[in-house]
């Protein structure tokens, strides 16, 4: 079973990064961008089989590790 | 006095910061992160500058998770005093001995330059040395030294008078101008700006140096 985990900045936290990629994309010609926020993906391919049990788990994964919850926030979906 | 300074896998300051408590007179002991115990009779621990675990996932997240991450952690839940100074400052965030996090500096440009800072709380063994108020000059050099906290805790970090340094001109975006912070207990520092690249004068000045002499002469007394 397949785990991908979206990180991103929580609502409200100022990033950075996303506001560069706007400029950008103003530069090139592409009006219209009202924002961008930027994340990541984590892919994990997991020895579990049952959903339930692995959730959590990969919610583990995600506060120990994966995300930082003082300024992040994350999704899991199972593939 | 015993420090001991922990080197990571792309830590880069550590000789530095060997040279900062030395100087200062300290007896230094190298730690190397496979270590899962800091060595016995150690009374100060200083995490270093640098890219430790190549700024993987998040700066200082892969150290905090590492075995002498873990010791660490428990030497300062029991008292311990630790400095982290950069990377350092990252990785105690990342192990929640310090409020807030580090993001990406707001112009996302990296920065290595002498910064003024404003001494804003004498009131730590780190700062003792300084005067309240007192602006130094010491080197920044950092990608992600955005330092970020909630409403809720930056309140509580004025409150608590836990605002070690501030930066007389921000350089990167921090809330509130916070270069670096303490924690509860006074005992734990993290700073972005490098104090052990200002201890001599032939390199950078030696603004620094009362930050490794207060630690040390409070340890010596104790």
């Amino acid at each position: 079973m397949k785990a991908r985990v979206h990180v991103m900045l929580k609502d409200g936290v100022l990033d950075p990064q996303g506001e560069a990629i706007r400029h950008a994309l103003g530069a090139l010609g592409f009006a219209g961008v009202n924002g961008v926020r930027q994340g990541k993906v984590i892919e994990l391919d997991l020895a579990a089989s049952d959903t339930a049990a692995a959730e959590a788990e990969v919610s583990q994964m995600c506060e120990k590790l994966l995300a930082n919850m003082v300024i992040e926030k994350y999704t899991v979906e199972f593939i | 006095m015993k420090a001991a300074v922990i080197t990571f896998p792309g830590s880069n300051c550590d000789r530095d910061l060997i040279v900062g408590f030395e100087n200062a007179g300290a007896e230094v002991v190298k730690v190397w992160h496979k270590e899962t115990e800091l060595p016995a009779g150690i009374d100060v621990v200083g995490v270093p500058g640098g890219f430790s675990y190549g700024d993987y996932l998040r700066c200082g997240a892969i150290a905090s998770q590492s075995p002498i991450g873990r010791a660490l952690v428990a030497f300062a839940q029991k008292g311990g005093y630790v400095i982290g100074i950069c990377n350092g400052f990252q990785v105690l965030a990342e192990m929640r001995l310090l409020p807030g996090a580090l993001m990406r500096n707001g112009g996302l440009k990296y920065i290595s330059k002498p910064v003024p800072l404003v001494v804003t709380t004498t009131d730590s063994a780190f700062t003792e040395g300084y005067s309240a108020g007192q602006t130094i000059t010491i080197p920044i050099a950092h990608h992600d030294g955005n330092y970020q906290i909630d409403p809720e805790g930056l309140k509580m970090l004025n409150d608590q008078d836990r605002v070690a340094f501030r930066y007389a001109q921000n350089p990167n975006g921090s809330v509130d101008d916070i270069a670096g912070v303490l924690s509860e207990n006074r005992r734990v520092l993290g700073m972005m700006p490098h104090p052990e690249r200002a201890v001599d004068a032939t390199h950078g000045g030696t603004d620094g140096v009362a930050l490794f002499r207060s630690i040390l002469g409070r340890l010596v007394a104790a």
